[in-house]
């Protein structure tokens, strides 16, 4: 079970909402994931045009937890305020604090997130702040009180992968909260590495978006999350150098 | 009345002067959307007590799809 603050999953993968090429095949590509926890963005409505369809009026909202993110904001100042309109709609008290401190990497701002999250904190949210792939920096928001720590693999959007292994090891190893490898991850192979390295969950959002077909992606990286976990729970070999033999050296017919 | 809704300056009748009448206004009663007036959010409860006035910069925000 993945436990953030109160609440338990037993699906280990998070998904995005964003980018699919239409509601039917989103809703068919969240089905196959599996996941029980998806993340939203907060935007201004066009008033002029309401009857736009949105894809939260077709989820059963009994079946998922939302996690809204704070994406777009630049200063904790302007998470904090989007982290206050998304619970203010009754819906959700998880927050996925972002903010973006290069428009270039989207790579995350450290002191504008670690401001936001200790103000959320006090306010009672359940804080999942994004980060960069920093031990340090993943360390101190576990010290905060933040109810889970979300490294990324690569930069957002990108799907390069795990760019960092060791470091992404070095925070599963310290973390006593759940460390979720949130963007930059691009294939199956990517979401059980992140898994084989201890983090207890995976979000991500492109990697199924933007896929051929993003049905069969969202159920590839079901099995890769949950097969990536089991190897890691079962413990891996060591590597070694040279060969090592599985059958037996003794009893050879020509000996 | 003059109001900024979402960054666009519009004029409202003047019938419409409560939160819960701007969102009838625009017939968004039924969505799910969070209401900011002045910065201050307005809790959901407090939608036909909100009382709107000439100059207010409101927001009107909705969940959409986001990683």
């Amino acid at each position: 079970m993945l436990e953030i603050g109160p609440y338990k999953f037993k699906s280990r993968l998070l998904l995005g909402t964003g980018k699919y090429p239409s509601f039917d095949v989103q809703k068919a590509a969240v089905d196959a994931s599996g996941s029980e926890v998806l993340t939203f963005a907060v935007r201004r409505m066009n008033i002029f045009d309401a009857d736009q369809p949105n894809f939260l009026e077709k989820l059963d909202l009994e079946k998922y937890k939302l996690l809204p993110n704070t994406a777009g904001a630049k200063t904790a100042e302007e998470a904090v305020r989007i982290a206050r309109l998304s619970k203010a709609s009754g819906l959700c008290d998880m927050i996925k604090v972002e903010v973006i401190g290069c428009s270039k990497t989207l790579l995350p701002d450290p002191v504008e997130t670690l401001k936001a999250a200790e103000i959320l904190l006090e306010e009672g949210f359940i804080v999942l702040p994004y980060i960069s792939d920093d031990v340090v920096l993943a360390r101190k928001i576990e010290e905060l009180g933040c109810h889970a720590v979300m490294p990324c693999a690569s930069p957002i959007g990108t799907g390069q992968g795990i760019i960092n292994p060791m470091n992404l090891q070095f925070i599963t190893e310290q973390a006593n909260v759940p460390v979720i490898v949130d963007a930059g991850i691009g294939s199956p192979a990517d979401a059980a590495l992140a898994m084989e390295l201890g983090a207890e969950g995976v979000l991500l959002n492109t990697a199924v978006s933007a896929a051929k077909d993003p049905v069969k992606m969202a159920k590839a990286m079901k099995l890769a999350v949950e097969a990536g976990r089991l190897g890691y729970e079962a413990g891996k070999m060591p590597r070694r150098r040279y060969a090592s033999a599985s059958s037996p050296e003794e009893g050879m017919v020509f000996s | 009345m003059k109001v900024v809704i979402n960054g666009n300056a519009m004029e409202l009748p003047d019938t419409v002067n409560l939160v819960s009448l701007l969102l009838e206004h625009f017939n968004l009663e039924e969505k799910v959307v969070i209401i900011e007036q002045n910065q201050q959010i307005i809790d959901k409860n407090l939608h036909a007590e909100t009382i709107l006035s000439d100059g207010d910069r409101i927001e009107i925000v909705h969940f959409v799809g986001g990683g």
